[in-house]
Parts: structure tokens; C-alpha cells; sequence
């Protein structure tokens, strides 16, 4: 047995140095066209969905049960937390309501024309590769069901990020945290005009920022729809202060994804893929 | 005879052992593993399967499934293609030449090993994917990847070596490629 290993060794030697070569060459293929292997990714990836689907809910499953033991522990204390911030949203309705028939009313005398409603593709996260270089997470829907590029992806929190690739049966969602995320944003009640830019760390920062600026930690973050991609309004996340940056906690991270809706608003962004059939899903809110 | 036509098939199936693992850890390493409130880290999982049947059993993971094992990866992951097969393949070839170097040796031998391996494989992947996309990205998600990949490596260890004791000795499939 041991005997043999020389020879095999140099029996393999070729096909390592060709299987590198390979690498190599595919690496500069795609570097030279990075949208040439885009197809080939989500086919590949569609073809693992049904695995993926069937492997990740025993693994839901598991991290669930783990939160309830940890919610277990901390049952009494939430209860009472809940309670107060139960009372705390009444009164946050009631103004709520009073806001909305008044802006009715407002928006009758202007003639202001509201905003298509949405259409919502609610996907399961199947898959998410927690990459060192990449944040992202996989979507078991695809073209099948409506899903299109740029699409803006919502947990019930709020912004996720945004459809980059689809496949027949499977999505990927680009996460507000990745190093490719910019998102035009409002900041804190003056609405200050920024970019919100992920790279890579669960914290986004702000670029962009006016000279003067009045933003302090805590500032809510919502999406401004400036240039299209993404419907307006949308809750991102917390203004944090870092050390002499301003960085944003998004809302995404504070808990893990299992259910994510996809939201058309059928705009025309720049990242739009005209190509893919418009979203027949259920509608409205 | 149909006992040993029988045989030889399960024997087949006994010897796609490793490569069905190695697949098997490329998926389960995409699963949604974060805990709640955490960020999720995944391991190198199919990188450990890598080392382990380089060292032990190269002649039941054929190169050329680790480098399609690598593409794989890549697609899933989201890398830029060939950089994972890139980086197993490297690795792959690194560990089956340096077979007399950790076999027979103590684990922890063979774990510094894979650490070493794991080190150069974070690198490898670093500078590719930073060459590729045109910017030097921050290493620190990778760098904790390398952590948590070095010591998970002892508990899937003991899953091969499980499915290893399973498999037809191997001075029958040495020549087998």
C-alpha cells in the first residue's frame, strides 16, 4: 500500500495541475464578464433547492427551539416588558389613527395621487451561507413565482435588502450589510439625505452626509426611493455612533430570518431586470 | 452469486462514501444556521471533509470531484466562480502528497495540520476574491470562518472516522481512481 503511493502520486500530479489550470482559467472568464456565470449560478442553485429546503427544517427547527428554551428563562421579565410597551403602543395608535384620517383628509384637498399599492411573494430562507465575503441569504421562490430582480426584500421589521439573482425555483437576497448594498436613505426626523453602505460588517455606515449634519444616535433610518430601487418609507434600521463614524443597527440583524416578502412596487430603478415577467401574487396589504 | 453481485454493488456504494460526504457538507454548510440574535458563521465544512479524505482515503475522492465539488460551492455561496475549486483542489493536492507526513500520527499532529491548511486556504481565498472583485475586503469574517472552521475539525472528524471504519479496506481500491 505504501509502495504504491509514489506512483500514484505522480499519476495525479497532471490532473491537479490541470484542475488548477481550469480554476484559473474560469476565474479570469468570469473576472472578463462577470454576468457570464450568473445563469449558471442560479441553475445550479435551483437544482439544490429541494435538498437545501428539506435540510434547513430540521436546522429551523432546532434554532427555534433553542430560542424558546432561551425565551423560557426570560419569560416573567418579558411579560412585564411587553406589558408596558403594550400599553405604550395603544397610545402610539390612537395617534397613529388620528395622523392617518388627517393626512387622508389632507391628501383629498391636494388631490395627491397615492402610491401603487405594493404586491407582496412571501419565500422561505433556505439557505444562507454566512459568507466571509458575501451577505446573503437564499429564497426558495424564483421566477415561478413572480420574483424579479431589485426587488426589495421586507422581514416584519423592515428592509432586508434586495433581490439580486433569480432562478426558476430559488432567489438570492443581497442583504442591506453586504459589501455591494447602497441604499439612498432618510435620516432622523429632518430627513437628512444619505447612502447607506454595507461592507460586510453587521453594521452599515452613512456616506454621503451633508456638511452640516444634526443626526444623533438613535436617528430612525427609513428608505428615501431616491433613484428607484426601492419603495420609499421603508424602516432600515437605528443610527449608532461608532468610533467617529455614523453606522447604522440594522433591524435585520437583531434577530434570524426565516420568512422574507418580496415587495414590487412596480417601479423602474436602475436595477431592474424588464425581462421577467411581472409578479402575479396576491395583492394589497 | 447474487450474494456476490450484491456485494460489489454495496461495496460501490460504500465507495462513493466520501465523496457523497464531502457534497453533502457543501450543502449543510449553506444551511440557515444563526442562532437568534446572532450573526451567522458559517464553517468551511467542505474543507474538512478535503483534508480528511486526502489524508486517509485519496483513492475514494477523485480530484476531479473536488473540483467540481468547489464549483459547487462557489455557485452557492456567491463567490466568484473557480475560486473554491481553486482553493480544494490546492489543498487537496497539499494533503495527499503530505500523507506519510500526518498518518499514523497523533490527532493533534494532524490537526495542526489542518490548521495550517485551513490558514493558507483563508489566505488563497482572501486574495482571489479581493483580485476578482477589484478591492482588498475585509478580512475579519474569514478570519473568524478560519476560527470556528479549526475547531469544529475534531468533531467532524469523529463523522468520518465513523464513516470511515465502514469502508472496504483500502489496499483493494489504492489503484481504483
Amino acid at each position: 500500500m505504501r509502495a504504491s503511493m509514489p506512483f500514484r502520486y505522480g499519476a495525479q500530479r497532471s490532473t491537479f495541475t490541470l484542475l488548477l489550470l481550469l480554476s484559473t482559467a474560469i476565474m479570469l472568464i468570469g473576472k472578463a464578464d462577470p454576468t457570464l456565470y450568473e445563469r449558471t449560478r442560479m441553475a445550479v442553485t435551483d437544482l439544490t433547492v429541494p435538498v437545501l429546503g428539506f435540510m434547513s427544517q430540521p436546522v429551523v427547527a432546532a434554532s427555534q427551539l433553542m430560542g424558546d428554551i432561551r425565551n423560557a428563562a426570560t419569560v416573567y421579565q418579558d411579560n412585564v416588558a411587553l406589558r408596558e410597551e403594550n400599553e405604550r403602543l395603544h397610545r402610539w395608535r390612537a395617534v397613529a389613527q388620528g395622523l392617518e384620517s388627517e393626512n387622508a383628509r389632507l391628501r383629498q384637498m391636494l388631490n395627491f395621487a397615492p402610491e401603487a399599492p405594493a404586491t407582496y411573494i412571501s419565500g422561505r430562507v433556505i439557505g444562507d451561507s454566512g459568507g466571509a465575503f458575501l451577505r446573503s441569504v437564499l429564497l426558495n421562490i424564483g421566477a415561478r413565482e413572480g420574483v424579479r430582480k431589485g426587488a426589495a426584500a421586507v422581514d416584519d421589521r423592515g428592509l432586508i435588502g434586495r433581490i439580486a439573482e433569480v432562478g426558476e425555483w430559488s432567489s438570492r437576497v443581497l442583504l442591506v450589510t453586504d459589501l455591494n448594498s447602497r441604499i439612498p436613505v432618510f435620516v432622523g426626523e429632518n430627513r437628512q439625505r444619505a447612502i447607506m453602505a454595507g461592507d460586510n460588517t453587521d453594521m452599515p455606515y452613512l456616506a454621503h452626509l451633508p456638511a452640516e449634519i444634526s443626526i444623533v444616535a438613535g436617528d430612525l433610518v427609513i428608505t428615501s426611493g431616491h433613484g428607484g430601487a426601492f419603495p420609499a418609507g421603508l424602516p432600515v434600521g437605528i443610527v449608532v455612533r461608532g468610533d467617529g463614524e455614523l453606522r447604522v443597527q440594522p433591524f435585520l440583524s437583531a434577530g434570524r430570518l426565516e420568512f422574507v416578502r418580496l415587495m414590487d412596487f412596480g417601479l423602474t430603478g436602475v436595477i431592474q431586470d424588464q425581462t421577467l415577467g411581472v409578479a402575479e401574487s396576491r395583492t394589497g396589504r | 452469486m447474487r450474494d456476490s453481485s450484491w456485494h460489489s454493488v454495496d461495496g460501490a456504494a460504500r465507495n462513493l462514501t466520501p465523496s457523497l460526504l464531502t457534497l453533502l457538507l457543501v450543502l449543510f454548510g449553506q444551511l440557515p444556521f444563526a442562532l437568534p440574535g446572532q450573526m451567522a458563521v458559517t464553517p468551511y465544512f467542505v474543507l474538512m471533509a478535503v483534508y480528511y479524505w486526502g489524508l486517509h482515503r485519496s483513492d475514494l475522492l477523485p480530484a476531479t470531484v473536488v473540483f467540481l465539488i468547489g464549483l459547487l460551492q462557489d455557485a452557492l455561496e456567491g463567490e466568484p466562480f473557480g475560486v473554491n475549486a481553486f482553493v480544494l483542489v490546492a489543498v487537496y493536492w497539499f494533503v495527499a502528497s503530505q500523507q506519510r507526513l500526518f498518518r499514523g500520527k497523533h490527532f493533534v499532529v494532524v490537526w495542526w495540520g489542518f490548521a495550517i491548511a485551513a490558514l493558507l486556504a483563508a489566505l488563497a481565498r482572501w486574495i482571489l476574491v479581493s483580485i476578482l472583485l477589484g478591492m482588498a475586503l475585509a478580512p475579519w469574517g474569514l478570519a473568524l470562518e478560519f476560527l470556528v472552521t479549526v475547531a469544529l475539525y475534531p468533531v467532524l472528524t469523529v463523522a468520518f472516522t465513523l464513516a470511515h471504519k465502514t469502508l472496504p479496506r483500502s489496499d483493494l481500491g489504492e489503484f481504483l481512481d
